[in-house]
């Protein structure tokens, strides 16, 4: 029977041991960073760097979407909460934001598709499924397959908000889990029509205008492209300590050639200039 | 107390503890996917998450049902087209196949189970999309194309452990059977492939839980729309996809949900296990002399 018991402890030791091998031991200045999941690569990347540099520090970037980024922040639960969204007037209250750069949303379409522009408007119907045919917006006559991104996805929340408006997204909608899987399936089919992020896109599918102007560095940095996601820190009052030299350090020349790097438009002109 | 004793002790313990690691694993992984999964059953309640039809975490709508449709609907669809093609073909390497040819059969197949379900999911992204586009209309994104990538994915596991489970039928059945005079098909359709029923529906049972549970190749053909499909070129979502498409972004009562998701297809492939191995004693006891 004993040997039972000894068995029992021996299970209890090695489970108690693992714990404390995984659970870190060693007290950080650490910096909670929260929100939007577009922001977050960017996010990541600007902690790494930070992190290589101030090796005392911990910066822990987690997803969550823009809404719970402005919620945390406003409760201060996490130090930094990230949107890519702009604030509305309600969500305000008492945060302080950062626009560390700005990202578009570009449509794609096949290559061999002969529409080259179209307006706000026409996107919201063709998404919406009120136009279901090419040949409606100056196209060949066949009928538009609408791609879309996954729920929770921040390139589609940006979308929705920026372009949809009230309206709901059409149920026929192929729903894609990444980028890439968008390009592909744009690349492969000559009728459908999808949305990335200007800093993935890659000339295997084609951007076209949005109520005219052509997404690019220069159409975003002068607010002229429609599609415009601004990639926001925000911080409950002003930023104290070790948040405050991150957020400065992500302003210095080094921390917006990183944003660069990540192909998102940073919010000092002087940087974009240099190309 | 000789140190025999004391290895045989150790020795016996060490295998009882790796033994049960599966167990208590398993355990660990039901108790985690029910106490976060939990609360949307509380919350949604039962029958509406499980008989919900829309799904739209951003209004507050989880209803899985016709992802458990879509499951069901590519799991079906690809076991039809497996199964009669991976029986006959591990008959045709267990009976009739010469010892040479089966030779070059048998690496080949086992090299198609080998290949990552991301590579499959890209070739089906690739080729088969457009060619389902092409010929059948619609967007390529649909449970066909889904269904076929796993029919091509689950054809290794039911041909070799179908083709096992044909070659250790006794010998002497085959004998006793072309000393009778029957002829070699006779005695494949009558006496073989009889006794070697419940192997086959292990391996048909092992082919159906890969085609359930695999997920990245199906996200990546099947469309991931959420409805029920009204004919095999609509594209749909399984249970898998929906988990693993929203896992990245999700928080709190749209977390749970993924949990509860989970919960679904733990319980769906649950019941279709216990309906598999119920046919498999079925067989068994009939056959009576096959000791499968």
């Amino acid at each position: 029977m004993d040997s039972k018991v000894k068995l029992g402890i021996i299970i209890i030791l090695i489970i108690i041991g693992a714990y404390f091998l995984f659970k870190p031991g060693v007290q950080y200045d650490r910096i909670e960073i929260a929100g939007s999941t577009s922001v977050q690569p960017v996010a990541e990347k600007l902690a790494e760097k930070y992190m290589e540099k101030h090796p005392n520090v911990k910066i822990n970037v987690q997803g969550g979407g823009s809404g719970m980024g402005i919620r945390t922040a406003q409760q201060g639960i996490v130090d930094i909460g990230t949107s890519s969204k702009k604030l509305k007037d309600n969500e305000k209250d008492g945060l302080q934001d950062f626009v560390i750069g700005t990202d578009g949303i570009v449509i794609a379409l096949n290559t061999e598709n002969n529409v080259t522009d179209l307006s706000t408007e026409q996107l919201r119907d063709i998404f919406s499924g009120k136009i279901t045919n090419w040949k409606e917006v100056g196209g060949p006559d066949a009928t538009i397959h609408v791609i879309v991104r996954e729920s929770g996805s921040g390139t589609l929340s940006s979308f929705k908000s920026l372009v949809m408006k009230k309206t709901n997204i059409t149920s026929d909608a192929i729903v894609q889990g990444s980028t890439e899987a968008v390009k592909q399936a744009i690349k492969q089919d000559p009728y459908a029509i999808g949305f990335v992020s200007l800093s993935h896109m890659s000339s295997d599918v084609k951007a076209i205008e949005v109520d005219g102007i052509t997404p690019s560095e220069t159409t975003i940095a002068d607010g002229s492209y429609p599609l415009q996601v601004p990639f926001l820190f925000l911080t409950k009052g002003d930023p104290k300590g070790i948040t405050k030299d991150f957020i400065d350090w992500v302003f210095s020349a080094e921390g917006q050639a990183i944003i660069r790097e990540e192909k998102i438009v940073p919010a000092i002109a002087n940087v974009s200039d240099d190309t | 107390m000789s140190s025999n004793k004391l290895e045989e002790y150790l020795v016996e313990k060490g295998l009882f503890l790796t033994a049960i690691f599966s167990i208590i694993i398993i355990l660990i992984i039901i108790a985690f996917i029910f106490r976060e999964g939990f609360p949307i059953f509380q919350e949604y309640g039962v029958l509406n998450f499980i008989f919900g039809m829309n799904w739209a975490p951003s209004d507050e709508q989880y209803g899985v049902f016709t992802m458990i449709v879509g499951s069901l609907c590519i799991t079906g669809l690809s076991l039809l087209m497996a199964v009669p093609l991976s029986i006959l073909c591990a008959i045709f390497m267990a009976e009739i196949a010469p010892k040479t040819f089966r030779k070059i059969l048998k690496p080949t197949i086992e090299t198609l189970a080998g290949i990552p379900s991301v590579v499959y999911g890209f070739f089906g992204l690739i080729v088969l999309v457009p060619l389902v586009r092409v010929q059948f209309g619609g967007t390529g994104f649909s449970m066909l194309t889904a269904s076929i990538i796993l029919t091509i994915m689950i054809l290794p596991t039911i041909i070799s452990v179908s083709e096992d489970a044909l070659r250790s039928v006794p010998h002497e059945y085959k004998e006793a059977s072309l000393a009778l005079g029957a002829t070699q098909w006779q005695t494949i359709k009558n006496v073989i492939f009889p006794a070697a029923i419940p192997g086959v529906i292990t391996a048909i049972i092992l082919g159906m839980g890969r085609a359930v549970g695999e997920t990245l190749a199906v996200i990546m053909v099947a469309g991931n729309v959420t409805q029920i499909p009204n004919s095999i070129l609509d594209p749909v979502r399984a249970l898998t996809s929906n988990i693993a498409l929203e896992m990245g972004y999700a928080t709190g009562v749209h977390y749970n949900a993924l949990f509860g998701t989970a919960i679904v297809l733990f319980i769906m492939i649950m019941v279709l296990l216990v309906i598999a191995n119920y046919f498999h004693y079925k067989k068994k006891v009939v056959i009576g002399g096959g000791y499968l």
